[in-house]
């Protein structure tokens, strides 16, 4: 690979967000303010907290169309704990209740995935499938498909509390693709992920526990979904288990491939795919404080996804 | 498939007829004609993106843009309306044509895996959709019989007085039956019968066959395996485009938020009807089926609630459908890896 692939591979995605900063610090008005960082932070938070899970599902060559429906499933059961509607608890053990069990559902449901994929061999689209199509009607079904509305700060503070001037819910996002980072470049578990993606069958005779390894990165993906649909709910002091992470399959498959993880395995990047969400996000901005539609943001967003993806095949070529 | 005793698509087949015999049991009106008109009449459109998406299935690909294609289709076809039937009809489904062959040059021109390929025609589509029609749905014109594409019933010119009489008998009963389908379930059904014949007996149907079944192989043969790829995914687009069409005369607006999740519904579909996931491997008429499958399992939910015995709310259905599927493809996975054994 000649020296210059390597580099656009490495930095590719880094570069042109420090081209798309330099851009609209030159060209955008108000943009170097905290609250246009907190703004494009917020809006990317849910995005890459759910593609984290879908960076390792995508590195084991695999890809989880179940997220959207999963956030809508804990989003959709956490209010019942904390408004006291099943059972009447002290404030904040409903809380802890109410964020610690639809995260640890959302997870078991990863599970279910991780099941059908292993187990029987099912292409991962077609076993996530299953549950795109009916994690959301369990959701809708639970709360009856009625928005709850709620107004419990101390609950709140997971999305819109303040830490040094920053939301929370972004350092849980940084906190999250820290770990996963560490997990997946400096552990044994992350060579292994690596290596489910990149040849199977060699990886399952090197002795690598493919079946566990698959199961654990759907456990993942769910519960990272989990993480993201209390953010979704808590930002909207609302849970409507209708719209709860509607399209967000696609937004994280999108911010994983921009962020140059390789969509067949074998190669990802956490950072990367931070990275691809903020390119994303960043975009769009631009688009919009400069005037442009947000419909034609979206068909931007289609060229920029295709432009990587091209990029990154003139690099294996 | 063969070995198996039964084909997954006769299964699908006859889990339909089952179900429509137990529907015709249970619930009065079940096969009433303004029941069996409306369950036609919506679910045409989702026959037709489910009957691209096996063509494109088929070569071992996927296009996820056929929802917003269908809603980019509906746009242009409202806009055009009012030039005439014709002039909507054409518009749409050219829109939609033209989608298709976008997502055809970047899978076989640029190489670019199919999943992303659509993936972002779909958000493209969708973009151009609300930009055509300034964020809001667009009114149809009602005066050039655009509607009767979607409102109409095509036949019932036809629809001879004495099928409604006492003494039609069970032909005349039949008879009035067929010709009172609507227009759409007419058009969708034409596109089926040209699909099996073009698969079961053209050159073109086992070039799309054969590039699904080992592409590297069919293209050693000399097999124009790309040409067959471009035009799979060219067919997708043309039947979200009449999808859209349809879509904007049933519902007098062309809608350019409609299509959400469509195209996995259309997934289902396919894969419920025997296809195989993996290409290679299809059933038209299975796909058939299993499109009007996971359309009726509505129709009997609402029924149901109307018995009284029990109360489910709409919300069930996609956790039915959801189990629906989940039986079929571990079904088909446990007969697959059998047969592997």
């Amino acid at each position: 690979m000649p020296d210059r692939a390597v580099f656009f591979q490495r930095y590719g995605v880094g570069l042109a967000l420090v081209l798309l900063i330099i851009f609209n610090l030159a060209v955008t008005p108000n943009f170097a303010t905290s609250q246009t960082l907190a703004v494009n932070l917020t809006q990317v938070c849910t995005i890459v907290i759910v593609g984290v899970g879908m960076t390792l599902v995508i590195a084991t060559g695999g890809i989880d169309l179940s997220v959207g429906s999963l956030m809508a499933i804990a989003g959709a059961l956490s209010p019942m704990f904390f408004t006291g509607e099943l059972f009447a608890a002290p404030l904040y053990v409903g809380i802890a209740l109410g964020i610690v069990v639809p995260i640890i559902i959302a997870g078991v449901f990863g599970l279910f995935n991780g099941w059908l994929v292993t187990k029987f061999s099912i292409q991962p689209i077609i076993a996530t499938l299953v549950l795109f199509i009916a994690g959301r009607g369990i959701a809708q079904v639970s709360t009856n498909g009625d928005l709850q509305v709620f107004k419990v700060p101390e609950f709140q503070a997971i999305a819109i509390g303040r830490v040094l001037g920053v939301p929370f819910q972004v350092w849980i996002m940084l906190v999250i693709v820290a770990v996963a980072a560490f997990i997946l470049h400096r552990t044994v578990f992350g060579k292994q992920v690596l290596a489910v993606g990149g040849n199977e069958a060699a990886a399952r005779l090197a002795g690598v526990p493919v079946t566990r390894i698959k199961f654990l990165v759907y456990a993942i993906s769910g519960l990272c979904s989990g993480v993201a649909g209390l953010i979704v709910i808590a930002m909207n002091s609302a849970a409507d288990a209708n719209l709860i992470g509607l399209g967000m399959e696609l937004d994280a498959i999108a911010a994983v491939v921009v962020g140059g993880t390789l969509l067949s395995g074998g190669r990802a990047t956490i950072v990367g795919t931070l990275l691809g969400a903020l390119v994303i996000q960043l975009v769009r901005y631009t688009l919009l404080a400069n005037g442009v539609p947000d419909p034609a943001a979206l068909v931007v967003k289609a060229g920029l996804i295709v432009l990587a993806v091209w990029l990154q095949r003139q690099e294996q070529n | 498939m063969r070995g198996w005793g039964i084909s997954p698509s006769m299964a699908v087949v006859a889990v339909l007829i089952v179900l429509t015999l137990l529907g015709a049991w249970r619930y009065d009106g079940f096969l009433s004609e303004y029941n069996v008109q409306s369950v036609l009449r919506y679910n045409s459109m989702f026959a037709l993106v489910a009957l691209g998406m096996c063509f494109v299935i088929m070569t071992g690909g996927i296009d996820l843009s056929v929802g917003s294609v269908a809603a980019f289709s509906s746009v242009v076809a409202a806009h055009l309306s009012g030039y005439g039937l014709l002039a909507g009809l054409l518009g749409g489904l050219g829109a939609g044509l033209l989608a298709g062959t976008l997502n055809a040059v970047i899978v076989t021109r640029l190489k670019i895996l199919p999943f992303i390929a659509t993936l972002a025609t779909m958000l493209a589509a969708s973009g151009t959709a609300l930009l055509l029609a300034n964020n809001q749905s667009v009114s149809v014109s009602y005066e050039t019989g655009f509607v009767d594409l979607g409102q109409g019933d095509l036949l019932s010119f036809m629809r001879p007085e004495w099928v409604d009489g006492d003494n039609a008998g069970v032909l005349g009963g039949i008879l009035g039956f067929i010709l009172s389908f609507p227009t759409p379930a007419f058009i969708a059904l034409a596109a089926y019968i040209v699909a099996g014949i073009v698969i079961g007996h053209t050159a073109f149907g086992r070039h799309i066959l054969a590039s699904g079944g080992g592409t590297e192989a069919s293209r050693l043969m000399g097999l124009p395996v790309d040409r067959a790829i471009f035009f799979a995914y060219v067919i997708s687009g043309g039947t979200a485009g009449m999808a859209g069409v349809i879509l904007a005369a049933q519902f007098g607006a062309g809608q350019p938020i409609e299509g959400i999740g469509w195209e996995l519904f259309a997934i289902a579909s396919v894969v419920v009807g025997g296809t195989l996931l993996t290409g290679g491997k299809g059933s038209i008429g299975g796909t058939l089926a299993g499109a009007l499958l996971l359309g009726i399992i509505f129709t009997i939910l609402n029924f149901e609630n109307g018995m009284g015995w029990i109360s489910l709310s709409a919300y069930w259905q996609s956790v039915v459908r959801g189990a629906f599927l989940f039986v079929v493809v571990v079904l088909q996975a446990k007969l697959s890896l059998r047969q592997e054994a």
